[in-house]
């Protein structure tokens, strides 16, 4: 029985871990998808939300409802001006080059995170609810902290709203467009420069939720940015450019991490994660739901 | 002239646009007289995808003016041109790949739907009427008109050339346009099918009320179907007129065939920046 219930323990918080993947996944997605970016600084821009959050809520007081509002200003402010004044610069210049500028882009967002507020791991204030999920089993209860818990709540929350909205809102047919042609898309009157934007922003949106997230579960060092690593697996097993597939491939790969910490230990959860990445790419090079025609890095 | 007779819809006044050192346009005027069918020819290079380019807001002319129902749209982006009735196809097709053609031909109505995040989170009130308001206009006029009702489910990816040319057309006349501006509608099409298009584009004039402005190499349609035709060549306007007055042009004929004098052909390379050994 024990067993079993270590088991159900794992996949949750597993779970609760990928739905907080799949939630900064569709950042990259979104991004992808509008503009056929690889943002290598998705972990980094998760960064930009967790220190912003601590630095208005720890560091100046402010309450909790107004840091996470600036955080996520100040994050989908960056998000815009990094597409307004480097991306949209390299439009039609090689993927490789632009692939460059985003790992460019996080070394420099790295430096800023040091300069601001040290290479030290702090702690988030906490702002979620303190009440650990007792799921009542017939031979037992599962446990899951707090933290883990109200963090799958609000990003699969998130995930959810996002996904309808984008597949009702004139707003999603645009990216879907945009995605598909955007001169065709331009012809027919959408904005396509709107399009750009607002993926980026929207996009360092989701990351420096899932950034406040993170960093209220396990802390936040200028380290914490490596998380774009795994979240690169799970949009590389979803496909690069679906939704549905960084919400699907999101909750796979943090499940997997958790059964490989359960029968392994915890120092070889990300072996699991690579060895899927690569068994992904000689199987299924486009992804579980990816478009088959994108190209690959 | 009798087609100065009516108030143009567009007039394009001494365009220039260069790529670096390349002079694309160079003092190209035009006008296109309401509900006509009027037709830019010229050899390849001449320019015609670049002013058709200028029209629509892909390229930012470096000077001169366009003017379209009476407004200055020179500076006016792309999208906004859309809305504002001028619609176009492509020399090498833009569908949106992937997506059926009844999803292509909807999103031509893009700009004319208003629904906001709110509407869309619940799906009811105005987006559901307006799909279906959408959905009725675009089945029983586009597609019975263009004869694609075997194909709505179609995915474009998957049909032939001359359908998705039909396809991009239906896309165009979603946007409700009042100026139409064609890409090449023929290009690699057989007779039949270059008919049943030349019908199409009749049509589109005679029911719709739309002008038609197209760039086209098959000279027997052209000269079919236009009221006006419009020649450039190396950028620059070299005639305009009726069909038949274009057609014996001397200098449309040189633009076309060459001047017959050998001689002058081989002076050409020797004449060149970069010939050095150019023979």
């Amino acid at each position: 029985m024990n067993a079993l219930l270590d088991f159900i323990e794992f996949s949750l918080s597993g779970l609760s871990v990928g739905a907080i993947y799949a939630l900064t996944g569709i950042g990259f997605v979104l991004v992808y998808k509008a503009t056929r970016v690889i943002n290598f600084a998705i972990g980094e821009f998760m960064m930009i939300g967790a220190y912003v959050f601590f630095g208005f809520a720890a560091k100046m007081a402010l309450p909790m409802w107004a840091a996470i509002l600036l955080a996520f200003v100040v994050t989908g402010a960056v998000g815009g001006l990094a597409e307004r004044a480097i991306f949209r610069r390299m439009i039609g210049e090689s993927a490789i080059s632009v692939f460059m500028v985003t790992i460019g882009l996080s070394s420099i967002i790295i430096g800023v995170v040091e300069i601001i507020w040290t290479a030290d791991p702090q702690s988030l204030p906490s702002f979620l609810p303190d009440n650990p999920f007792f799921i009542p089993l017939g031979f037992g209860e599962a446990f899951l902290p707090s933290k883990n818990g109200w963090g799958f709540i609000i990003a699969a929350l998130t995930v959810a709203a996002i996904v309808v909205v984008f597949r009702y809102w004139r707003g999603g047919v645009a990216l879907r467009a945009t995605a598909a042609d955007s001169q065709a898309a331009y012809s027919v009157g959408i904005n396509v420069p709107g399009v750009f934007s607002f993926a980026w922003i929207l996009g360092a949106l989701t990351a420096a939720g899932a950034g406040i997230l993170v960093g209220s579960i396990a802390g936040i060092s200028s380290a914490m940015g490596a998380i774009g690593l795994s979240v690169l697996v799970v949009v590389i097993v979803g496909g690069l450019d679906s939704i549905v597939g960084a919400l699907v491939g999101g909750l796979l790969v943090g499940w997997l991490e958790a059964m490989a910490s359960l029968t392994l230990g915890a120092e070889y959860k990300q072996l699991a994660t690579f060895i899927v990445l690569m068994l992904m790419l000689l199987v299924k090079p486009y992804g579980l739901f990816g478009t088959h025609d994108i190209e690959r890095l | 002239m009798q087609e100065a007779a009516a108030a143009p819809i567009l007039s394009v006044e001494n365009i220039a646009l260069s790529f670096g050192g390349v002079k694309a346009l160079r003092d190209v005027s035009l006008t296109v007289a309401a509900d006509s069918i009027t037709s830019l020819v010229g050899p390849n290079g001449a320019g015609k995808t670049s002013l058709f380019n200028s029209i629509s807001g892909f390229y930012r002319p470096q000077q001169g003016r366009i003017v379209y129902q009476g407004d200055d749209i020179t500076h006016v982006a792309t999208p906004k041109r859309a809305g504002m009735g001028l619609a176009r196809t492509f020399q090498n097709i833009a569908l949106f790949r992937g997506m059926t053609v009844l999803d292509n031909i909807k999103l031509g109505r893009h700009t004319h739907m208003r629904t906001g995040v709110l509407d869309a989170l619940f799906y009811y009130g105005r987006p559901k009427r307006e799909e279906m308001e959408l959905r009725a206009e675009v089945e029983e006029k586009i597609i019975d008109f263009l004869e694609i009702d075997h194909i709505r489910h179609a995915p474009v990816a998957a049909l032939p050339y001359g359908l998705q040319k039909r396809v991009e057309l239906a896309r165009a006349l979603a946007m409700q346009p009042k100026l139409l501006m064609l890409d090449e509608p023929v290009a690699g099409m057989n007779r039949e099918e270059t008919e049943d298009m030349a019908r199409f584009i009749l049509d589109v004039r005679e029911e719709w009320g739309v002008t038609i402005l197209m760039v086209e190499h098959d000279m027997r349609l052209v000269m079919d179907i236009s009221d006006h035709v419009v020649v450039l060549n190396f950028g620059q306007v070299i005639a305009s007129g009726l069909p038949a007055d274009v057609q014996h042009n001397a200098e449309v004929e040189r633009a076309y065939f060459g001047s017959g004098d050998y001689s002058a052909l081989r002076k050409r390379p020797r004449n060149a920046p970069t010939g050095a050994d150019a023979a």
